[in-house]
Order: C-alpha cells, then structure tokens, then sequence
C-alpha cells in the first residue's frame, strides 16, 4: 500500500476492482465502513462476481475477467476527454510534459520494436528525449505531439464507451456511471482510495492492470494524499514482509536488484543500478544505492568485506534467468532439478497446473517440506483418490517433513499491508518436536558450515565466511535478527560536511538509512528497515495509538517502512507552494523553513518550494511515470491484450494481428502451448478466488473453519445452469484442457452472462479453499485447472482468466 | 445458573415475584444488515466462547454454513439475493435469539426455571431445569430453539449472559470487524440505529429502519433494515412477529387449565416412563438370559 489500512476511512471514494476485500480481508475492511460511515464516502466494486464486498457497496458494475485494462483505460480516456484531470498535479508531478523519442509508435497492438522470435522488445524508442546536459526535455504547454500528455490521448482515444463495453461485457450505462464516481475525485480535495489485490495481479497482464489505475491516480491527483493512493492489499499476515526481505529470486533484500552473470564485477553492478537524475535539483534517491548495498554486504561479510574485494561481490550468485515460480517448476519438470527445499509453501496447492506439479516434484530426488501443518504439497505422493490418484509405487521423492512453530509460537515481527512493522510475543510453545524456522536454517547453515570445513568443496567461502555473529549460533534470536536488519556504525561516523563533528558513534544502532555509507563503515541488512531498532530500542514494539491529526497517522505504533513515514509521495499531498491541496487533511505542509504536518515528509525536510524538488524522489526524473519509458517488459503504456485462454478468437482491439491476440511478451513454456484449451471445448470463463471462511489451505485443519465452510463448490449463473440442467447443490464436474475437478454447484443471480463482443459469455467462479488433508470434505485443488503462464513482467500465473467446461455429474 | 450480577425479572411456570429493588439497565445487541459482510466471524467466535461444535456438514449450493441454528449453532449467517429496484442485492442476515421483552419461550415453558428473563433484557435458557418437552419451539415466533439430539433439552444464543454479566460484549459482538455487531444499553443502541438509517436513507434506501417488533414487546437484537417495509425479505425474518394465540391462552385466561395440563403433561410423563422403562429393561434382560444359555449350552457341548 502506498497508504495504510487506517487511512482508508479518509476517502470519499473506495474503489475496489481487482480485489474482494471484504471477503479476503474483513478485519481491515472496517475501515472501508468507517469511511461510509464517517465520511459519508461511496463504495464502487467492479468485478465479474457480484461479492461480499458488492453486498455493501453503493454501486456495483460487472466485468468479464481479463479485461481489466479495456475498462481502465477507458476511464482514462473518459477523464481526458471531459478534462477531469487535476491540471496542476498532472502538469508538474508526472511526466505528462516529457518528451518521447519520436520513434515511439503503437502500430496494431504491438509497441515500436518488436522482435517476434524472442518475444521481447527493444526499448530504445521507449526513452525519453535528452537535452545537450542529459536531462530530459519537456514541454509545459503539453502541446508537443511527442510529450507524454498528447501520446496517451492519441492512446486512450480508442477506448470509447462503446469500446470498452464490446471489449469488457460491462453495460455501457454501468461503465459510465463508475466514470462519473470516480471522476468527481479530480477535484483536489476530494480523494479515492484504490483497493486491489490479486484479482489483478494474477492475469498475464497483470503488472499493467495496475500501471492502469496508478494513471488514473496520478491524473485525479490522489497520489500521496490521505485517503488517497494505491493500496495493494496482501495476502498472508506477513508476505509485505517476506516481500521486503528479499522474496524473489531477482532481488536482494529492500529491493535490491539482485546481479546477474553480465554485471562482471561490483562497479559494473552498481553503475547499472545507480541512476542519474533525469531533471535538475531533483532529489534522485536511489543514487545511494552503492550505500545501500554495500552496508548489506558488511552485514552479511562483516570483516571479510572489504573495499579491496570488492565487499565480497564476487560471492554472491549471479542469475543466469529467472527463477520465478513457473520456471522453476518447469526446471524441475524437465528433470533438471534434484531437491527442492520447501518453507511456508504449498505449491501442489497453489502453483498452476497441479498436474504439472505433480509430475515435476516426482522427478526430485529429495523434497523438504517447512510447515506447521500438514500440506497437499507433502502428500503429492500419496494416493487420494480421484482428488490425488498418485501411485507412490512409481515415485522415488524421498519426503523430509520438518514440523515448524505458528506465528504465535515464536516472537518476531509481521509487517502488513500497510507497511507497518509490528513485534509479537511468543504465547506458547510450538507442539512436539516443532521449531522456529529461523532455528532450522541456522541448524541446516552450521551443518553445511561444518561439512564445507571438514570435506572441502567448489566455493566454499561464502558459505565458511559468513558473518554469525548471533549469542547461539544453532538458535539466532529475533531480536538479534531485527537489530541486524536495522542496522549499525561499524565505526565513529563524522559529519561528511564538517569532520570534527561526531554523528554516530562506533557500534551504535543507527537512526535511518541516511546514516548509511559505502565506504564499509556502516552494516544493515535492510535498507529500508534502517531505524526499526535505533538507539531508542525496538520500534516495531510501540503501541501508542494516539492520534492527533484525526487522520489515522498514529506515527508512534509499531514502525512503518521507510523512516516510519505512512503515507508515500506524501509531499504530492500539498501545491508546488507547498500548501496541502486538502487543509482539513493536512498531511505535510511547507512551515516556511521546513516540512512538518503529520507525517514523515517524503522529502528532504528543509527542501523549500522554490527549490522545485518534485515529489517522486525515488524516480530519477522527480516526477511520477504515466508513460513508463523502459521499465516494462510489456510496454510503457498499459494495452488490452486478451488472457491467454480467451473466449474470443482475437483481440477486439487488433482484430488482424495474431501476434496481438494476448501478452506479446509473456514466456510460453514448451508443453504449456500445447495444454492451452480453446472456446470451442472450453466455452466459459474461469475465475478463481479465497472464500472468507478459509485461509487458502491451512485453515482446512480447523474444525471451526470446517464448519463454517465445509465443502468446495463452484458458481454459475442462473442462465448457464439452466441451458445445463444444473441446479444448487447438484455435483458438477468442470474440465479445463488440463484436468477437472468435481464440486457442489451454487446456482446464483450474482454472476451474469455478459454480451462480449457480440456473444454470450457466462463465467464459471471456482474457490481455491479445497484440499485434500484437513477436517473439510477432501476435495480436488483448483490449481488443477488453471494454466502456467504468467505476467510479462512478474511471472505470475494467471490464475484469474481461464477457459473451463461445465456439466452436471 | 444465573451470576449474582443479574438480576432476574420472570422465570418460567413461577409465580414467585422477581426481586424488583434496583433497576437494571436494558441492553440490546444491533445487528447493522447494511454493514455485515457475511464474513461469519460471529459464528466462530459463538462456537469458541460457548464451547460448542457442530458437525462438519455439507454445502448445500449457498454459502450458508452451518446450514441451520442447531443445539450446536446458535447464530447462523442466512444469505438472500434478491432483486430490488432493478438492482441486485444480497442480503446476509445473522439469525438467532431475539432476546423478546415478552418472550413466547418463556411464556410456553411448564418447566419452573428453565427459562429466565434477566432485568437486562436477556432470555436465558437454564438447561439443568428443561424437560425437553420442546414447548419453546412452538412458543418462539422466529423459529430459534434447538432440541438437542444428545440431552434432548432445548439449546439457543445466550446473549453471553456470561460475559455480559462481567461487564463484557457477547462475543460476536467482539469478534465482528466491520462493527455490523454493536452491544450496549438499548436507548443507546436506538440513537446509533438513528444515525445509520438516516445515512441508508440518503444513500436512497427511502425504507431503511430499525426492526424492534412490538408484538413480542420489542426485543433485545434489533436489525437495522435496507428494507424496513420488508422484513421477510431478509431470509423470512417474520413481518410482525407475536406470540402464538394459543401460547397467550395457556398463560392467559387458560392458566388454570393450564396448571391442570401441566400436571397432566407431568402425569404423561410418569406413565410413559413406567410403560416404556420396563419394556426396555426386560428385553435387555432376556437378551442377557439368551446369551446366558447359549453359554451354559455350549459349554455342556463340550
């Protein structure tokens, strides 16, 4: 979230697409019905289900699922055409006024440099225009037909109500009526909140589901605002946490980017990741990159890591791909890998195409399973039935399952959606022979550590010379973790600008990242955790709820990443003067010498107006990006682009360009070609998603849960069951071209065939809580339906567009 | 058994007055429909604070579950769609105990203390005191209490008349995270009722208000309503709820009679345990005597 759960209460207006938040995340949902209640705020919900969150909302439109950009870009092209655009925002804090490279053109679905055998583009005419001292050029008049503001209304033009409601199913009357909402919201005090989850993500135009709606925040001017941003809402209690520390395989942890095999060596490394500032006085902050990575390194080498070695670069792994989820298990499918460690991770369950998976862990010679509960994951051997007809006769796995401590069978920290990093206390002890993870992998470490000193081995440096400085070294403590992760001066550090001036003193705990130097006298594990435990102690331990602006900000609970700032882009809250666009929802205002109001300012504090530093300090340009110049795999502009399994034979928007039909970039495993269904077999569209009464494969355990929701079923539409003779509560079985499953059927008004470019289209809902271990009826995973292939630019699975087959068992 | 912090206002088939020296206050939990998400955090939090458990049933093609109040559910989540004003709605009503000022339960029970009214507003069922005659069931005008096949003795939400006498929310109260579920004194909870049927109203819900049946005298779970005009919309919740007629007559002009028929319930009782007890016994006895000579045959065989 680039704002907080709290602060959700300050919109007047909660728009929730991509999402079902009352569903997958209640307890933070009140503060949805406090907005309603207190601020009189509207809920929209546009969604293909009419859903729990619909069930409260002022407004509710349908949607065919994948077609989220068709409708999203048709309300950009809604706010330029009527002009309900924050004019001042859009002029100075986005990149409206930049210049294109004047080879950048859009021509049939397909950006400007293009390279069908390699799916990929060259992204040169993606850039902008530079001027003779290297910064870019604008236009503020915003007339120049290559600035940014002129090439998106050549871009969204196309996207007409008309459009948009042939592309998407959506009435047009419905569509335009959540234009109306949500344009009201330009007006520079009124904001909307966006609430999102992986209803978004999950498509193979994922990551641009979610470029769409940041445009359409930075043209209303509801960036940095309170009640305001772009609110990704998390799944698990602490995956913003495991996110930060280094989730993926491409990144280091605080988002680092992770080297690759052609950054050869450390200042290779760090040129490529250090930016320029694109725009004069801009702040440019990932210009400290090299601080941050080097005190990661010290962290991580302590003594070993020295400037004459480049701080130990040479250790760390270089990526030679990606190692994203589906690669991975396609790796393993094709017999190229031999174990497979597996903490807090169910993928039987949870990674497309079960079937795949399956076949994949059965050609491991070992798999380790981390995890509290018994897992599908574990069992994937194991005969099931028809729901798991696996034959262990024929698997050679051998399955080490490792029994680990719940959340509150330890103490550490979460971190939730909001950013905010909160300590929890032990209550019990783990049942059994359970342990800590932290416990395990510090046991697993000193055996691989002792093996590598007793027997030798390739490279074993990184591994012996590892810093553990930790009290037990079979059992680091949380504390010792989180005070690592934070941060200290490894030495006295002076004031740069005056030498005689003492700032930190050697060994202690350090205040911010600001402290952080590249020269190895400074450690930290996290950059962006820097100042969680300072001098002051463990910040992540304070409750103090006070809240003195009203809004939410509780600045003295727990510790917000970064800096304990709550909102971010908050200086894009007040006018070029410094004057919050919305007094009664002050967040940061220009004191005449510095930054105060009710946040951490995200700027540097004595940074006056006339200075002209721009609120986006993380963009080298000081700007937000509406155009995303190369950044993307996919393109800079956000384009529909039909899911990979699609209703329809071709693109509505390229009708004539095959190679336009779906993501032109997204990666096609060999054999998944091969597995993708067409709608003349598979005539509906799947969808997937969390049922409140369960947490995706766990809760399954808990009697309770059981009770509450008991059995997997799948929802259609009145009209489908009835061209099907399937009424509630029969058993149906649905087919994707990779497997089926078997559920009890919920007939329902709340999903609606939807007319899509000339034909019926009725959607198929399928829950993902089923599994076959727990209390719950066993039932058939999902995942069994659902393809392998992913975002462009993340790799996600598209879990949230696919074809199935329905009929009545 | 009753706490000592509450007071009791009537008890059933007792005519012993209540003691009626200080005053409690009223309390009354409103259930907010226009804020309820049907998440069902309630009917967990019902089943963990009272320390029931049902079986694990079946979906049965709505995502109501547990599909019915039983003796080991209290409260149910009750789901509707339907269409108003050529919008879609879904209604998610949670159903259970409406604690009535004038309860039918009590009013039909023979059974002395088996249901209580605290001076609080609570009806309370007191099971060491129940016959099981299922009088309740008939008494109640929203079809809440449960016969429960393990003690054949009636069951139903408590109100957490334990923790309420603590000075402590029910817990589905507690557990509710969008605030849907609010508990207090019932004059307080009206004036919230106000606050959120003004807001309905302007959201263009011209019906929205505050369900408090007088019929039953008014109760202590009160709904806020999108549709007050429609009661039954909302999964049959009864448009204008009362007390059985024949419930009033048995306490009524009746009660004489009534008494009479108590005595002769307690009567049929008696007579069913002497003609049905013996009957059990002795085929269990001559089963035991059958098996006893098969034995003694078998080992004179041998």
């Amino acid at each position: 979230m680039t704002n907080h759960w709290v602060d959700i209460k300050n919109a007047d207006l909660v728009f929730v697409m991509g999402g079902n938040p009352a569903e997958a995340h209640p307890c933070g949902f009140k503060w949805v019905i406090e907005a309603k209640k207190q601020r009189k705020a509207r809920l929209v919900v546009v969604d293909p289900r009419f859903n729990r969150t619909a069930s409260v909302a002022d407004y509710y439109a349908p949607i065919r699922s994948g077609s989220d950009i068709a409708f999203l870009s048709g309300v950009i092209n809604y706010l330029l055409s009527k002009d309900k655009i924050h004019h001042e925002y859009v002029k100075h804090y986005t990149n409206a006024s930049f210049l294109i490279d004047e080879r950048f053109a859009l021509e049939d679905g397909l950006f400007s440099g293009y390279n069908a055998e390699k799916r990929s583009y060259d992204k040169e005419s993606w850039k902008y225009q530079f001027d003779k001292d290297g910064y870019a050029r604008v236009d503020e008049t915003l007339q120049d037909p290559n600035c940014v503001f002129q090439i998106m209304k050549k871009h969204y033009a196309r996207y007409t109500p008309e459009v948009v409601t042939r592309v998407t199913g959506t009435p047009t009357d419905a569509f335009l009526k959540v234009c109306e909402y949500i344009a009201e919201t330009a007006a520079p005090n009124k904001t909307m909140t966006n609430l999102y989850a992986l209803g978004w993500t999950e498509h193979s135009v994922g990551a641009q589901n979610i470029r769409s709606m940041a445009i359409i925040q930075l043209l209303l001017g509801n960036m940095g605002m309170a009640g305001g941003g772009i609110n990704a809402l998390r799944g698990h209690s602490n995956v913003q946490g495991i996110t930060d520390q280094c989730l993926y395989s491409d990144a280091l942890p605080g988002y680092l980017g992770a080297p690759l095999d052609a950054d050869i060596d450390r200042k290779t490394y760090l040129e490529k990741r250090t930016p320029k500032a694109m725009r004069p006085n801009q702040m440019n902050f990932p210009q400290n990159f090299p601080k941050w990575w080097t005190s990661l390194m010290k962290a991580w080498y302590g003594k070993e890591a020295t400037p004459e070695n480049d701080f130990c670069y040479d250790w760390l792994p270089k990526r030679d791909l990606s190692y994203d989820v589906l690669n991975m298990f396609d790796r393993m499918y094709q017999g190229k890998m031999s174990g497979f460690v597996c903490q807090g991770f169910n993928p039987l369950a949870s990674v497309a195409n079960k079937k795949k998976v399956g076949d994949a862990l059965a050609k491991l010679k070992y798999l380790v399973i981390m995890d509290p509960l018994v897992t599908e994951t574990s069992e994937f051997w194991k005969n099931h039935g028809e729901v798991n007809p696996a034959d262990p006769a024929s698997i050679q796995t051998e399955v080490f399952r490792l029994p680990v401590a719940f959340f509150a069978e330890e103490s550490g920290t979460c971190t939730n959606s909001g950013r905010v990093v909160r300590w929890h206390w032990k209550a019990v002890d783990g049942p059994g022979e359970s342990k800590g993870d932290a416990e395990i992998m510090a046991h697993l470490y000193q055996t691989l550590k002792h093996m590598y000193a007793k027997e030798g081995g390739a490279f074993p440096d990184p591994i012996l010379k590892l810093s553990w400085p930790y009290r037990i070294a079979d059992e680091p403590s949380p504390e010792e973790l989180l005070m690592e992760i934070s941060g200290k001066a490894l030495t006295d550090l002076h004031d740069p600008k005056d030498a005689t001036k003492l700032q930190v003193k050697g060994g202690d705990q350090l205040a911010s990242f600001g402290f952080l130097r590249d020269d190895g006298s400074t450690a930290c594990g996290n950059w962006i955790y820097s100042g969680a435990w300072s001098q002051a102690g463990n910040l992540t331990l304070r409750r103090d709820s006070s809240d003195p602006s009203g809004l939410g900000q509780t600045l003295n609970w727990g510790f917000a990443w970064p800096v304990n700032r709550r909102i971010l882009y908050n200086r894009a809250s007040a006018d070029l003067a410094g004057k919050p666009w919305d007094a009664s929802r002050t967040v940061l205002k220009w004191t005449g010498s510095a930054w105060g109001g009710n946040d951490i300012p995200d700027m540097r504090p004595n940074a006056a107006p006339e200075e002209g530093v721009m609120p986006f300090i993380m963009n080298p340009e000081g700007v937000a990006r509406l155009f995303a110049r190369d950044l993307m795999a996919d393109g800079p502009l956000p384009e529909h682009y039909e899911p990979f399994e699609s209703p329809l034979e071709t693109n509505p928007m390229h009708p004539k360009n095959t190679k336009a039909k779906s993501n032109p970039v997204s990666r096609i495993f060999k054999g998944d070609l091969e597995v993708f269904g067409t709608a003349k077999d598979f005539p509906y569209v799947a969808t997937t998603y969390r049922l409140t009464e369960h947490f995706h494969f766990w809760t399954q355990h808990s009697k309770i849960n059981a009770i509450l929701q008991p059995e997997h079923f799948v929802e259609i539409g009145e009209e489908l069951a009835r061209e099907k003779g399937i009424k509630a509560g029969d058993k149906v079985k649905v087919r994707s071209n990779r497997g089926y499953i078997k559920a009890v059927a919920v007939v329902t008004k709340r999903i609606k065939a939807l007319d899509v470019d000339g034909r019926k289209v009725h959607t198929v809902g399928i829950p993902i809580t089923s599994g076959f271990v727990g209390r719950t009826k066993p039932g058939f995973l999902t995942n069994t339906l659902t393809p392998a292939v992913g975002d462009a630019n993340t790799h996600t699975p598209e879990y949230k567009a696919f074809l199935v087959n329905i009929e009545k068992v | 058994m009753a706490l000592q912090s509450l007071d009791i206002k009537q008890r059933s088939a007792t005519t012993t007055p209540s003691p009626q020296a200080r005053q409690t206050v009223e309390i009354a939990k409103l259930i907010d429909v226009s804020a309820c998400i049907g998440c069902k955090a309630c009917t967990a939090a019902c089943i963990e604070w009272n320390d029931i458990r049902g079986d694990v049933g079946n979906c049965v093609g709505v995502y109501d579950n547990p599909v019915d109040l039983s003796a080991d559910a209290w409260t149910v989540m009750r789901f509707t769609e339907t269409e108003q004003n050529n919008k879609l709605e879904w209604l998610i009503r949670k159903d259970g105990c409406m604690h009535c000022a004038d309860p039918g339960c009590l009013k039909a029970c023979p059974a002395p203390g088996a249901i209580i009214q605290y001076s609080n507003g609570i009806v309370d069922f007191h099971q060491e005191n129940c016959i099981g005659c299922g009088y309740c069931v008939t008494g109640c005008p929203f079809n809440v209490p449960r016969m429960s096949q393990k003690d054949n003795k009636a069951y139903k939400c408590t109100l957490c008349s334990d923790r309420v006498a603590v000075n402590q929310a029910p817990a589905c109260a507690k557990a509710c995270p969008t605030g849907a579920i609010q508990f207090g004194a019932k004059e307080d909870m009206k004036d919230y009722a106000e606050k959120r049927i003004a807001d309905l109203k302007e959201r263009g819900y011209d019906k929205a208000g505050l369900y408090d049946p007088q019929g039953v005298g008014g109760t202590h779970v009160m709904y806020v309503l999108h549709h007050a005009d429609q009661p039954k919309l909302y999964a049959g919740l009864p448009d204008d709820p009362s007390i059985s007629p024949l419930v009033s007559l048995w306490k009524g002009a009746a009660k004489p009679l009534a008494t009479l028929a108590l005595a002769g319930v307690a009567l049929g009782s008696l007579f069913h345990y002497v003609t049905k007890g013996p009957n059990e016994v002795s085929k269990e006895i001559e089963d035991e005597i059958e098996r006893e000579d098969e034995r003694q045959l078998r080992e004179e065989a041998k």
